[in-house]
């Protein structure tokens, strides 16, 4: 060995250090921080929340005045548990949607020939790498009342008026299909690339139909790429803010939306915080739970 | 052609169409010259010139550009780091804390991480007085932030494929530590490197949420900047943006591509002649 092994430890601690560092400071401590404002009392302060320790002078340790009273408003009011259950709701309609076409689109990519299979994933990377804000903003274009959908569907004499599109769930959810689609695709592809043919082969030899070696094997041996792709898309389809407020109703409620109203709208940072908390413990955690147990390492 | 390769290409054709339909119609009426978002007004590249006329617009581009960029490199630097560690150091103490905290930020809800930054901000600035206010380095901090986790996964990816006896060979010929990592390693993951600073580069470029959460008044990015817009109502200067963005993303993506292809193409060639045994 040519270094001393002092030396390379000091080199190891700092290779872990730095990142490390830098993600407590900016990651966790920021989480222990909305826990704490959301044990306290929403107060008309700058900032508005109350302390959740006093000092006082009789004694050394500080008294601990935090609740969980912004945890009972959230179980109280309907309003959040509503949001909660229609997010998940509307994000697995729309990533079961996402699957259902993006699903023939990998297949076909995986089985064209190379030149093509160039281009088809071009066409998917594509709309990827733009801004989903614009790609937003241009479905909005498409489905206004005096759109281009619209004004097809009024030219042609199939409607009289035009038809509400916006602000409807419909709007929604083709909203998080058409900018989550190309999440779903490429690890769909990337399973589906590297399935072995002669399986296939196999499955046809000993008589299956197409549509049976499809069920049998094709199907069961992408399940990798399907778990990847669907968490991909679910994961941010409940949180999502944009969408919903660009082209869901006003009374439509979703969780990411109603923190947003709580903080900016509102004001009430220690409810925003109880919502921000209850949503990672029921979302995230048992995700990265799950993401850590099962076949998904190195998909995502 | 069999009923279910024609059933393959109809269902696949429906989704091609849903991801491109309103981008084409967006860039088709970027050059509308009437006011009216769905009359048509004949050809004209007025909402081109009234965009770079309009000094909000460059401003936020400004903006937006400046913390992309650093927000991207920063990110790239500590992911690195990161993504290193991950697939290089084995077991050490707090490694499961590690992994869960380098990947994390992947997965959580952008409002949690705005509302969690930007309440840190704010005690800081309580206790330590850093950050005065909040505008760009609020911003860079928060993206390079969600970057590193990026970034940190597809080091790691990259990492774990790549032989390893490079590494160790470099080591037995005497190679110290940092030499070996400049030397050898950085190289063989560059391509790694410039695909995370890249997909870095275009989620801070695209992010809003975060964004308006630890701006300040000051700092209003190209996001934010789309969505005021957006929800007053829809104003055809943003199709030009819109279509400008798509633009230099194609050129980019294609220029990606052809490069790709050329290497492949080279390398190819430079195995057959080691095959044949040419110099």
């Amino acid at each position: 060995m040519s270094e001393t092994p002092d030396r390379s430890r000091i080199g190891k601690r700092l290779v872990i250090g730095i990142p490390m560092l830098w993600l407590l400071l900016f990651f966790l401590i920021p989480f222990a921080i909305v826990l704490k404002v959301s044990l306290s009392e929403g107060m008309i302060a700058q900032p508005p929340y109350g302390p959740i320790l006093e000092w006082s002078e009789d004694s050394w340790l500080p008294a601990y005045v935090g609740s969980l009273f912004n945890y009972e408003w959230l179980l109280d009011d309907p309003l959040y548990i509503t949001a909660y259950l229609n997010s998940i709701w509307m994000a697995l309609v729309s990533t079961f949607f996402c699957l259902v076409i993006a699903y023939p689109m990998a297949y076909l990519i995986a089985r064209s020939s190379p030149s093509t299979r160039t281009t088809l994933l071009m066409m998917v990377v594509l709309p990827f790498w733009t801004s989903s804000l614009l790609r937003i903003y241009a479905l909005l274009g498409l489905l206004s009342p005096n759109g281009y959908i619209n004004t097809v569907l009024m030219w042609s004499g199939l409607t009289s008026a035009p038809v509400q599109m916006l602000q409807t769930d419909f709007a929604v959810y083709l909203g998080i299909v058409f900018t989550y689609l190309p999440l779903m695709v490429l690890p769909l592809y990337a399973t589906l690339e590297k399935l072995d043919e002669s399986l296939l082969e196999a499955s046809a030899d000993l008589g299956a139909s197409a549509v049976g070696t499809f069920w049998q094997v094709t199907l069961p041996l992408s399940g990798p790429g399907i778990a990847a792709g669907c968490l991909l898309v679910f994961i941010p389809a409940v949180g999502e803010y944009v969408i919903p407020a660009l082209m869901g109703g006003p009374d439509q409620l979703m969780i990411g939306k109603v923190l947003y109203t709580e903080f900016f709208g509102n004001r009430d940072w220690p409810v925003a915080s109880a919502v921000a908390i209850a949503m990672l413990a029921f979302l995230v955690i048992p995700f990265m739970m799950l993401r850590n147990s099962s076949a998904l390492r190195g998909e995502v | 052609m069999t009923r279910g390769r024609i059933f393959l290409l109809a269902t696949a054709a429906v989704g091609f169409l849903l991801l491109y339909v309103p981008l084409l119609i967006l860039v088709i009426y970027s050059f509308n010259a009437s006011r009216l978002v769905s009359v048509w007004g004949g050809w004209s590249t007025h909402w081109y010139v009234e965009l770079f006329r309009n000094q909000a617009v460059l401003n936020a581009a400004w903006i937006s550009i400046q913390v992309a960029v650093v927000s991207a490199t920063v990110g790239t630097a500590l992911g690195t780091l990161a993504g290193y560690v991950l697939s290089r150091f084995g077991r050490f103490r707090l490694r499961l804390f590690f992994t869960g905290m380098a990947t994390a930020p992947i997965v959580m809800p952008e409002v949690v991480t705005g509302l969690s930054l930007l309440l840190l901000f704010i005690a800081m600035e309580q206790v330590i007085g850093w950050p005065s206010g909040r505008g760009l380095l609020t911003i860079i901090i928060a993206h390079s932030t969600f970057c590193l986790a990026y970034v940190a996964v597809i080091v790691q990816a990259r990492l774990t494929d790549f032989d390893r006896s490079i590494e160790e060979a470099a080591q037995d010929l005497g190679g110290r530590q940092p030499w070996i990592f400049f030397q050898i390693t950085l190289p063989v993951i560059a391509p790694a490197l410039i695909s995370g600073w890249l997909l870095s580069f275009t989620l801070s470029f695209d992010d809003l949420v975060i964004a308006s959460f630890v701006s300040g008044p000051g700092a209003s990015t190209l996001p934010m900047l789309i969505f005021s817009k957006v929800r007053l109502g829809v104003s055809p200067d943003v199709n030009a943006l819109g279509t400008l963005i798509m633009a230099v993303v194609a050129l980019g993506v294609f220029a990606g591509a052809w490069q790709m292809r050329r290497a492949d193409r080279i390398r190819r060639r430079d195995e057959q002649r080691a095959m044949r045994g040419d110099a």
